[in-house]
């Protein structure tokens, strides 16, 4: 049998990794929406101008 | 772009509900495994995560077939949303189960058949990304793309089979394991109603996922469409 402090550590380590790449991912979904909404305001705006 | 749908909205709180819901389960209903004690919590979200990964990775071919049939270019934005999705939740079971190998295995790696299957796999759709973004023509671009998918898409029932054909130390969720295995249990009720509403939650999750990326998609096709009319 583990070692309970020992299981308990990988236990916590293993869904601190989940947990960051999930949230990491859904943070870069809202960046590239924002980023595109802001190219796509510029490229209206340039568009209007000409 | 339209704002979020109510259907996405509701979609976004029964994600929400369902992710806490299975970290409940996991953590507060199922029973602790005897011989691995608590590190064998990992099983549940690796399990899920890589059953979802690799359902992606199948969905992507799928839409990579309807769009050499049809030519449209949504299906293009449907396929690289399989495969980006996928290549998330994999990574996520990859990793998960490195840590969970550490003390059951002894090492956080080791190159046996599913290990190594599932390392080729997300390098091949990690190429997959890294290809697409060298070619500028739109049409090309999805071609080949539709073409990748359905070739990548061989190393799915490979990797799934893998731990079932060959001998390897990888414990099987659902059959008969090797004789080299470590690391397998025996499941409970409890155990098994936790793995099974955890593959449900991160299916729900992974769909709405999937829908923000395709809105993510389509906006980026449309400053694409901008960007090649000023030029």
């Amino acid at each position: 049998m583990l070692n309970e402090t020992i299981s308990k550590t990988y236990m916590i380590a293993g869904y601190v990794v989940i947990l960051t790449i999930l949230g990491l991912y859904i943070i870069s979904l809202f960046v590239r929406w924002h980023n595109l909404k802001r190219d796509l305001q510029t490229l209206k705006e340039i568009r209007n101008k000409d | 772009m339209k704002p979020q749908p109510l259907a996405l909205k509701v979609l976004n709180i029964a994600s929400g509900l369902l992710f806490l819901g299975a970290l409940a389960m996991v953590f507060l209903y199922a029973p602790l495994e005897i011989t691995m004690n608590y590190v064998q919590k990992i099983f549940y979200f690796h399990v899920a995560n890589a059953w979802v990964g690799m359902l992606g990775f199948l969905a992507a071919a799928v839409a990579g077939v309807v769009y050499l049939i049809k030519h449209d270019q949504k299906w293009d934005i449907i396929e690289l949303t399989a495969v980006e999705i996928s290549l998330v939740f994999f990574l996520i079971a990859i990793a998960a189960g490195s840590i969970w190998a550490r003390p059951t295995w002894g090492a956080y790696w080791t190159w046996e058949p599913r290990l190594t299957t599932a390392a080729i796999l997300e390098m091949v759709y990690i190429a997959y990304i890294l290809l697409r973004q060298g070619i500028d023509d739109p049409d090309r671009r999805a071609r080949f793309s539709a073409v990748y998918t359905l070739v990548g898409a061989i190393s799915v029932p490979i990797t799934f089979m893998s731990i079932r054909l060959f001998r390897t130390i990888h414990p099987v969720v659902i059959g008969s394991n090797s004789s080299a295995t470590m690391g397998s249990f025996d499941m409970t009720s409890k155990m098994l109603f936790t793995m099974f509403f955890t593959l449900f939650a991160f299916s729900v999750i992974f769909v709405d996922l999937f829908w923000h990326r395709i809105r993510l998609g389509l906006l980026a096709q449309q400053v694409e469409e901008y960007k090649l009319e000023e030029l």
